[in-house]
């Protein structure tokens, strides 16, 4: 009964979809505040009801209903509840009505939102409402979780092992808010399209409308890519965190584009200038999520990360991207040259350094996007068939972003309009000066001496003493009485506070990401019980091996020990596991990890084998891996930094108001 | 019962070839220790050809130890790091190695990251030349909704906006 009211909700938040769309069309041509309002009123409920809907398939999930055959093909009684509850978003059908509600709670949020002009707002909720009938007509037509099977089966096939794991139960939820929240700059955008007759506050106003949603999507897609990450680094057993594979790329893509959007939004709300630029990349961000959820789910490229993939859907969302992407550019092709807006600005500014920063970071979405479609591209053109994988994004990607990163800790020092470049510098040379020191004694320390890695590391540190730099000369550290620099600090705005964060968290990453690249070590072996493998400093024990019972697996366990070789550390004893999972037949590892300082020790046990002796032995891999616990770090305080831009006072305009109106 | 279906269970742990597809023997690295770096620096950009975008580095598929191990037998041969690409190649085609070729139709996913930071560079420098000030006056309606919007910004100085060298 449940099952069936939530296939009835979830026809009905598209019947609401449509009625929010049509609604809002009528009302913007017609001045109708009646009709907007109305308007406004069916995205919200729309958002209840695919809440509900979304409920409902919980509901089913967790009551373990076979009778749905999504149910029964993605789940299982055995199975514990987190993992009952999140296999509702682990299917392809599940996951588009998560997708398909965050974009309609969106809507409603936007609906709600006070002090955007009539125009803007109404057609904003207007194509947001467009957005969300596309993707849920795809939903209910092709794609229906609540579709029932006659024979219900008495036991489920229950959900991919690997994907049984607490990061990646909240990974594809944290995903979807990023990805879907660029609908909303979409919309926003479009919007500011349509109502194109700028007048001179436009452009400002609509940067602050857009800039909310741009960072908290960048937000949620910094802590969503992270806890994919930190899952293959640790689920997958191989030790790699980001391997450059195509569903890697497509959700890095948006990142970037929301990236360029972010710092692109600044300057069109504090200056006025690049309007056209900004709507473009507010356009962007979304066609990438679009493009994404097609090369996920549409089966053109094999991917770890792929769907249960079929052509035919696959050519249904890249219907729906051509429609919304297409027109939105055709649009932006056709308004654009009428944008008019804003301040100028001389080169060596902060809207030059601005201006630089999305040359490159768009350019790096752009290389990204070449590295995944080009194999695709090829292949259909002339039959050849190309990998494109890391030593690739190694020569393109990363030299890139080196010279964005040289560029980066100016930026924040050059003032607004027309900056004084020499005084940037000579205020960034001590911070330069000691990256310089720091990569040196990196080179001095870390044996094989290699000179690119020390470079590597200077640019980090040159990142987070950039950053610091910065902070320090706002508050005028050493040159003002203590009690005014504190007074000072205390009077930064958040959103500084966030700019510093983020960009200190980027330097943390590429310390964690060059060190362990380029130092890390691994060995491995067949063991009995008692034997040891080292790897650089460590050398790890099996212990001991034993059957441990899972709720819905079975394990053999390794117990083993992880001491220095030189035995200054206290030894510790991490485990290993191999699961065995009957449900689906499927086998996982867990790995062991030891966290040491920055550095992880990395533990996996293989099968069982004998020894040439014919001993019992199980094959045992260690891996050192130096300051891999800065490359997952680092994004989280990137993501702290956004959130603390979030709370920025200034940047509450476009959100739900208590008060009538504008209000300071 | 549910013993019964831990043994059964366990058998199969035992033996893997009936959960999975075979898996490779241990691998047995090369004796000398700059030897085998340099097998190593090969498996991270050769594709396991079988799988999903792994590297046999990091494949555990079975064909991905038989290419380990070839490529390990090819390096205590004497073979060159080229010579053991090129002999890849020539088996499996250009989509086993990670690092595409660059020919004619590759050019443009080698070269086209650079041309377009030049490209976007040049078309900053043109957009920085030609930019002026050009806005409309203001109707008596946007002139109300600038006074609005106006109205919304805050009054307490912003440090963020001013110059951080004004000589505050």
């Amino acid at each position: 009964m449940i099952v069936e009211f939530g296939a009835f909700a979830l026809v009905l938040a598209l019947a609401l979809s449509v009625l929010q769309t049509g609604l809002a069309t009528v009302g913007r041509v017609r001045r109708s505040p009646l009709l907007a309002g109305g308007a406004d009123g069916a995205a919200m409920a729309s958002a209840f009801a695919i809440v509900l809907a979304f409920a409902a398939l919980i509901y089913a999930f967790a009551t373990s209903d076979f009778s749905v055959e999504n149910v029964a093909r993605n789940s299982h009684t055995d199975k514990p509840m987190l993992y009952k509850v999140a296999a509702a978003w682990g299917s392809h059908e599940g996951s588009l009505v998560l997708w398909c509600g965050v974009m309609a709670v969106f809507a409603a949020i936007l609906a709600r939102a006070r002090g955007l002009p009539f125009g803007l707002k109404t057609s904003a909720v207007g194509v947001q409402g467009a957005l969300t009938t596309l993707f849920l007509a795809f939903a209910v037509f092709t794609s229906n979780p609540f579709v029932r099977i006659e024979d219900a089966p008495v036991q489920g096939n229950s959900l991919n092992p690997l994907l049984q794991d607490p990061a990646l139960a909240i990974h594809p939820p944290l995903l979807y808010f990023g990805y879907v929240g660029f609908s909303v700059t979409f919309s926003l955008a479009v919007a500011a399209l349509i109502e194109g007759r700028a007048f001179s506050g436009f452009w400002p106003a609509w940067g602050r409308w857009v800039r909310p949603w741009a960072l908290a999507s960048w937000v949620f897609l910094t802590a969503g890519i992270t806890l994919g990450s930190f899952w293959a680094y640790y689920e997958l057993g191989w030790g790699g965190w980001w391997f450059w594979d195509p569903v890697e790329n497509a959700s890095f893509m948006p990142w970037l584009a929301g990236a360029a959007l972010l710092h692109s939004a600044v300057v069109t709300e504090r200056r006025g200038a690049l309007a056209g630029w900004t709507v473009f990349l507010a356009l962007l961000a979304f066609t990438f999520s679009m493009l994404g959820a097609f090369l996920v789910r549409s089966g053109v490229l094999t991917s770890v990360h792929a769907f249960a993939v079929d052509p035919e859907r696959g050519l249904m969302l890249l219907a729906i991207l051509a429609v919304a992407a297409g027109s939105a550019f055709a649009l932006f092709a056709w308004r654009a040259p009428q944008l008019k807006g804003g301040g100028m600005f001389a080169p060596v500014s902060r809207e030059g350094a601005l201006v630089l920063n999305n040359l490159f970071l768009t350019v790096a979405a752009a290389t990204v996007l070449l590295g995944t479609l080009y194999p695709l591209i090829l292949e259909a053109a002339t039959g050849q068939t190309i990998s494109v994988g890391p030593p690739y994004f190694a020569m393109t990607f990363t030299p890139l972003m080196l010279v964005a990163f040289l560029i980066l800790p100016a930026g924040p020092l050059l003032s607004w309009k027309r900056a004084d470049a020499r005084g940037a510098m000579q205020r960034l040379a001590l911070a330069g000066g000691l990256a310089i020191a720091c990569g040196f004694a990196f080179w001095l320390a870390f044996e094989p001496k290699k000179a690119l890695a020390a470079a590597g590391i200077a640019i980090g540190a040159w990142l987070i003493l950039g950053a610091l730099a910065e902070v320090l000369e706002r508050v005028r550290l050493f040159r003002v009485p203590v009690a005014e620099v504190l007074r000072r600090a205390r009077g930064l705005p958040m959103g500084a506070w966030g700019m510093t964060l983020a960009h200190a968290g980027l330097g943390v990453f590429v310390l964690g990401a060059v060190a362990e690249t380029s130092f890390k070590l691994e060995s491995a072996e067949a063991l009995p019980i008692g034997g040891s493998v080292i790897a650089g400093p460590w050398k790890a024990t099996l212990t001991d091996v034993r059957i441990v019972e899972g709720p819905n697996y079975l394990a053999e366990q390794g117990v083993v020990t992880v001491t220095s070789v030189e035995g200054r550390a206290t030894p510790r004893t991490v485990t290993s596991e191999r699961r065995f999972f009957p449900a689906g037949g499927q086998t996982t590892t867990e790995v062991g990890l030891d966290f040491r300082g920055l550095d992880d020790v990395y533990v996996v046990m293989g099968e069982r084998r004998a020894t040439p002796a014919g001993e019992r032995a199980w094959s045992l891999r260690l891996y050192h891996n130096p300051w891999a616990r800065l490359i997952f770090l680092g994004p989280a305080i990137m993501a702290l930094g956004g959130v603390l831009s979030l709370m920025d006072r200034r940047l509450r305009l476009a959100m739900p108001g208590r008060r009538k109106g504008v209000a300071a | 019962m549910r013993g019964l279906g831990a043994l059964l269970a366990l058998a199969l742990l035992a033996t893997p070839a009936l959960a999975q597809a075979p898996v490779a023997p241990p691998d047995r690295p090369l004796p000398q220790a700059s030897q085998e770096a340099r097998a190593q620096a090969i498996f991270e950009v050769v594709r396991c050809v079988v799988c999903q975008h792994e590297s046999i580095a990091d494949s555990p598929a079975g064909i991905a130890g038989d290419m380990r191990r070839l490529i390990r037998e090819e390096i205590a041969g004497g073979a060159t790091d080229q010579a053991i690409k090129d002999d890849l190649v020539r088996r499996y085609g250009d989509y086993v190695l990670f690092t595409p070729p660059v020919r004619t139709g590759t050019w443009l996913l080698w070269f086209g990251p650079a041309l377009l930071v030049l490209a976007g560079g040049a078309a900053l420098l043109a957009f920085m030349r030609r930019r002026s000030i050009e806005t409309e006056p203001l109707s008596p309606d946007e002139e109300r909704r600038l006074a609005d919007l106006l109205q919304t910004e805050t009054v307490r100085p912003d440090p963020d906006a001013s110059p951080p060298h004004d000589g505050r």
